[in-house]
């Protein structure tokens, strides 16, 4: 029998705690290591760092502001919200900083294709305009389910110049986007980046696309002590892949006295297919790349979700995210498509400001907690992106009239 | 029991177990072995078979929906082994049911089953530390992948943990069939022998007897699985195995294959 010849202490590499990894076929794994030695090799690079930072600041619209929203606040008489103000990048929502990231990323390496999935079509938006940006081919694969609900994205994309190809298997959401994807890779890895648009998949992007959106907590550390001098309570983000999340965590971790909250999609309810709640339903197992917690049936079969917005309708969540949960760092929590709606209609009216159906689930927990808190306590909720692009569900839910 | 390749080349049939059924699954086995193939994979179905073409989602999708569990598969394995002790055994998945089934209990189920070796598409070698401990305890040849873009370094790391034979991806891509077998096929076989002395079986776009009689010149087995489940797809269930034994045939003498 053969034996191992090295036992590669390459075991360890993109691991948190145990989960991470890398779970794909062999075909992927030149490209992996490609990709994570160009990764490191453009980060110790002060001028691809420079390069990042002026897009950022020119195109994208960076910092963002951190809003004390006083009027929220007020009506729910408990802790001081600042909200951060990723809605109001170019493209509306968080995602740009990942692409701007990793769309430099494959110029460098000479990729002059780029495939990307996306779930709400801001991912998508975000990638196809990078690419227009940076004159790159590009391919988005998306469920039709999420074609369907979110179809001013596909139209924004199409117009950006990107080939949309709808995805008709499984649940035709983000799962079977990212299957497609990485068929597609999987064939044209000699020639194609993958723009992965979330904290997943196997090493080095949950690193990497934490990396290029861990500016979200780096300004907002400063804020908010140039603001109130000191450190917030607790900071709330929805948890999707968890992209935007960990971006806003990142920088807070070892400020141990800060709460870090996920919150999930809680769906309908509580039944398997029902939410995507990965940490009240799943358990540790592999999807697409990455050892994680999984909603999964006892066969091991991935598991349908559902929630009212599509960015958070995802049977895995990032593993770093799992690893901050079994440690206790940060705590998932859930948020029902009901509640997600009210916080919805809550923001707009005491702010003026529409959040993203996936924002408005960090929204609800916030309305739930801030009355428990006292008026001295500083909550920080990531506003992720913005509502346009849920208008047609915003209004059929809420009945809303037009013409 | 060991693998072993009888014909020249060798051929490992891949099938989706419980497409379109269990029993069907058996009796085309049954008719691929004692048409000539020297190894049966059989597949796990799974939700999500990221690595594999439209042919085999959908029977994957077939089989999941039907219910068939790792345990059938397992079960199957056991009935076959039974019935065709000379045939090589291997079982294909995908990681995630085999962890939820839980990684040892699957070895020393599969050891009893009568198993000789398993594949897991989304295994690679880096993190297959306690995979190739438990498959080791349990006597199981451990299969890989090794794809045209693998670099020798990684071939070398392939080949030292693989067992029973080591499985040649001819082209980047997904499962499926091809009109021409790509030449990147005889170049990673090429570079494979330099590391092993186990048999090279050959997969990805294998469909034909022209393909067969190419990876013969090669490679010591061709692996053909997209070609048989596509059979299989369009044959009402009971005429599947002979479908199968009548494509099987004719792989090795051409004038049989039905077209």
């Amino acid at each position: 029998m053969a034996t191992m010849t090295e036992s590669p202490e390459k075991a360890a590499v993109g691991r948190f705690g145990a989960y991470g990894g890398r779970y794909v076929p062999e075909t992927l794994m030149a490209a992996l290591e490609e990709l994570e030695a160009a990764y490191a090799k453009a980060q110790a690079d002060p001028e691809f760092q420079a390069q990042v930072d002026a897009l950022l600041r020119d195109y994208v619209g960076r910092p963002t502001p951190l809003y004390h929203a006083k009027r929220l606040s007020e009506s729910l008489g408990g802790a001081k919200i600042y909200l951060k103000r990723e809605d109001l990048l170019h493209t509306g929502a968080h995602k740009i900083n990942n692409c701007i990231g990793q769309g430099l990323l494959a110029q460098r390496m000479g990729k002059r294709r780029i495939i990307a999935e996306t779930g709400a079509g801001q991912h998508g938006v975000a990638t196809a305009t990078v690419c227009a940006l940076l004159g790159m081919e590009c391919v988005v694969y998306m469920g039709e389910e999420d074609m369907r609900r979110q179809e001013l994205n596909v139209l924004r994309m199409r117009l950006l110049g990107a080939e949309v190809r709808g995805v008709s298997s499984g649940s035709k959401t983000l799962k079977d986007a990212i299957n497609e994807a990485m068929r597609d890779w999987v064939t044209n890895v000699r020639t194609t980046h993958y723009l992965l648009g979330s904290v997943l998949g196997a090493h080095p992007y949950p690193i990497m696309v934490r990396d290029f959106q861990r500016v979200i907590s780096r300004e907002a550390r400063k804020q908010i002590l140039d603001q109130e001098g000191r450190l917030p309570n607790a900071i709330v983000a929805c948890v999707g892949g968890g992209s935007n999340a960990i971006g806003a965590f990142y920088e807070f971790i070892p400020d141990a006295n800060v709460r870090l909250i996920g919150v999930e999609a809680g769906g309908r309810g509580m039944g398997l297919g029902e939410h995507a709640a990965r940490f009240q339903g799943g358990v540790p197992g592999v999807l697409q790349g990455t050892y994680s917690y999984v909603l999964q049936d006892e066969d091991g079969q991935i598991c349908l979700t559902h929630s009212v917005s599509a960015g958070l309708d995802y049977a895995s969540v990032g593993p770093e995210h799992a690893a901050l949960h079994d440690s206790g760092r940060a705590e998932y929590v859930s948020a029902t498509d009901k509640s997600a709606l009210d916080a919805t209609v809550t923001l707009a009216r005491t702010e003026g400001i529409l959040p993203a159906l996936e924002s408005a689930h960090a929204i609800a927990e916030a309305i739930r907690i801030a009355p428990t808190m006292d008026r001295h306590d500083i909550l920080v909720v990531n506003l992720s992106g913005r509502g346009d692009k849920d208008m047609g569900i915003l209004s059929r839910e809420l009945n809303l009239k037009g013409a | 029991m060991p693998i072993r390749f009888a014909g020249k080349p060798g051929l490992v049939a891949y099938l989706t177990a419980g497409d379109p059924d269990l029993p069907t699954t058996r009796e085309i086995a049954i008719a691929a072995i004692d048409a000539g193939a020297d190894v049966i994979e059989l597949g796990v179905p799974f939700s999500d078979p990221l690595a594999d073409g439209p042919v085999i989602q959908r029977a994957s999708e077939r089989a999941v929906k039907g219910g068939t569990k790792l345990s059938d598969v397992l079960s199957l394995a056991a009935l076959l082994r039974a019935e065709r002790p000379q045939a090589g055994l291997v079982i294909f998945s995908y990681y995630n049911p085999i962890l939820r089934y839980g990684l040892e209990r699957f070895c020393s189920a599969a050891q009893q089953a009568g198993v000789d070796g398993v594949l897991v598409t989304d295994m690679i070698v880096e993190e297959a530390d306690e995979y190739l401990e438990m498959l080791r305890r349990y006597e199981l040849a451990p299969i890989f992948l090794a794809a045209p873009t693998s670099p020798d370094e990684r071939l070398k790391q392939i080949a030292a943990v693989s067992g029973g034979f080591v499985y040649a991806i001819s082209r980047v891509g997904i499962t499926g069939t091809q009109s021409a077998l790509a030449s990147d096929a005889s170049q990673l076989v090429e570079r494979l022998r330099r590391y092993t002395d186990l048999p090279i079986a050959v997969g990805f776009g294998v469909s034909n007897a022209d393909h067969f009689a190419a990876v013969g010149e090669f490679a010591d087995a061709a692996v053909i699985g997209s070609a048989i489940v596509a059979i299989i797809e369009r044959s009402e269930p009971q005429e599947a195995p002979s479908s199968i034994a009548r494509f099987i045939k004719g792989l090795r003498q051409p004038a049989l294959q039905a077209r």
